[in-house]
């Protein structure tokens, strides 16, 4: 049977990785092309490179980075970040990536993903989503790096994604970011249930089991983590891992 | 030398990354001399059925492609999209296929906990044995490979199955006719064991 996906997810800025707490303070963890060749070596099963300034500062993808991380990449690899056009997605394509992640540019207009999924088929858009808990308890979808509510639910949301032609919905919990206090299981399993495409959850893995029990908990097809694949031990020492779990426990 | 098939469609950078790392000599291209001029041949292809069959017709490679796999009988491996276009028809869409493999491409049925597209990393079976499958599923470290698909192929010749796995229902992940290959996952994006497919397609005599 298809196995459950386990997926480094990797913050860019300024051509560093980069770790944040709650999407601030990012902290320099290492060379995105060093870490990748690591964790190509680990048989990972997927990467997500995001470029968490690259919308904020309205600068395209860089290009020439990402090439080169692609050229390392013998797994499937998603790139999210500064894609605004058609255009930047032809490129990203043409350099060897297998999907793009939106967030920022379909907040602003929808149609880019109708555009790229009509071209490259759904499986190649991903549409991401970064969600805070609100002061009275429910959920709210927010832009530019966690900076602005857009007053959106996010279950609303991601059915519209998925109407518009997503193949997989990327979810993030910005108050869990970086934490390492596990997952927000709520928020997860209210989206996994209000879509038919595949759903990542993002935010907030601090152990193995945190993986293994938001399996067991929900349908979600992917999780996807960051402090938990980069950092070892109390002191957040950077040191790059990859779980071996035992496959069974995956289905 | 092995030519990946550059019509437009398809994630070649990939496939020529993964045949660089196992050493073949390789090329895109959409030139005829080219495509005359290779011992293999490499079909990519992703997206839709209908738009992929347009796209390689208007590249006016069709024939040429033809006369060099059905005639020539050069070996010529097709991936995800690249390997239903071997088919002849699908349930896709309504273009006719390349109809080098009796076969259809069916859509899986929406069931109950069963996301669509299959996507992800699933272990194979072997259906039969084959020199393009050496090296690969020790019965302690089956082979797994990355799939995204949403139809699968349907071959009316069961000897033409050459790889199933499991998706709620048994299905054909790769088929083989001869010196046609399909392989609906992507051996490009499948670490080691995609590598030892394409080191085995290099040396396939």
């Amino acid at each position: 049977m298809l196995r459950k996906r386990i997926i480094p997810c990797l913050l860019l800025k300024d051509r560093g990785l980069v770790k944040t707490v709650k999407f601030k303070d990012p902290k320099y963890v290492g060379d995105p092309i060093n870490a990748i060749r690591i964790f190509n070596e680990k048989e990972v099963d997927e990467l997500i490179l995001l470029d968490i300034e690259a919308s904020v500062l309205k600068q395209e993808p860089n290009y020439e980075l990402i090439a080169e991380v692609a050229g390392e990449c013998f797994m499937p690899i998603c790139y999210g970040g500064g894609i605004k056009t058609l255009a930047h997605a032809d490129k990203l394509f043409a350099l060897g990536v297998e999907k793009i992640s939106i967030n920022a540019a379909a907040l602003a207009d929808l149609s880019i993903i109708r555009e790229i999924a009509n071209k490259y088929g759904s499986q190649s858009v991903v549409g991401s989503i970064d969600c805070k808990k609100s002061f009275w308890g429910g959920y709210t979808v927010y832009a530019a790096s966690g900076s602005v509510d857009t007053k959106r639910s996010p279950v609303e949301w991601a059915r519209a994604l998925e109407g518009a032609g997503v193949g997989e919905i990327f979810i993030n919990s910005i108050d869990r970011d970086g934490t390492q206090k596990g997952f927000d299981t709520t928020l997860i399993d209210s989206i996994v249930k209000s879509v038919h495409v595949p759903v990542i959850a993002c935010g907030g893995a601090g152990a193995v089991s945190d993986l293994t029990d938001l399996f067991e908990q929900t349908n979600v097809s992917a999780v996807a983590a960051g402090s938990l694949f980069v950092f070892h031990g109390k002191h957040r020492a950077v040191l790059i891992s990859y779980p071996t779990i035992d496959i069974a426990s995956l289905r | 030398m092995i030519v990946v098939v550059d019509y437009g469609v398809g994630n070649i950078a990939s496939v020529l990354n993964m045949l660089k790392r196992v050493g073949a000599k390789a090329i895109a291209s959409n030139s005829r001399s080219d495509i005359e001029s290779a011992e293999k041949l490499i079909l990519p292809g992703v997206g839709a059925f209908d738009a992929g069959m347009q796209t390689l017709r208007k590249s006016g490679l069709v024939d040429v492609l033809t006369e060099q796999v059905m005639e020539k009988r050069k070996p010529v491996m097709g991936i995800c999209l690249g390997s239903q276009m071997l088919g002849m028809r699908s349930e896709e869409g309504s273009e006719p296929g390349l109809g080098w493999v009796d076969m259809d491409i069916v859509r899986f049925e929406p069931r109950e906990h069963r996301k669509i597209p299959h996507m992800g990393w699933n272990e194979i079976v072997a259906a039969q044995e084959h020199p393009i499958l050496d090296g690969l599923n020790g019965l302690d470290n089956p082979s797994r490979f990355y799939f995204v698909h949403s139809y699968y192929m349907s071959p009316r010749d069961e000897s033409n199955i050459l790889l199933s796995a499991n998706y709620d229902q048994l299905f054909t992940a790769a088929v083989v006719k001869d010196n046609v290959f399909g392989f609906q996952f992507h051996p490009e994006k499948s670490h080691k064991f995609g590598m030892q497919l394409f080191k085995n397609f290099v040396e396939l005599i």
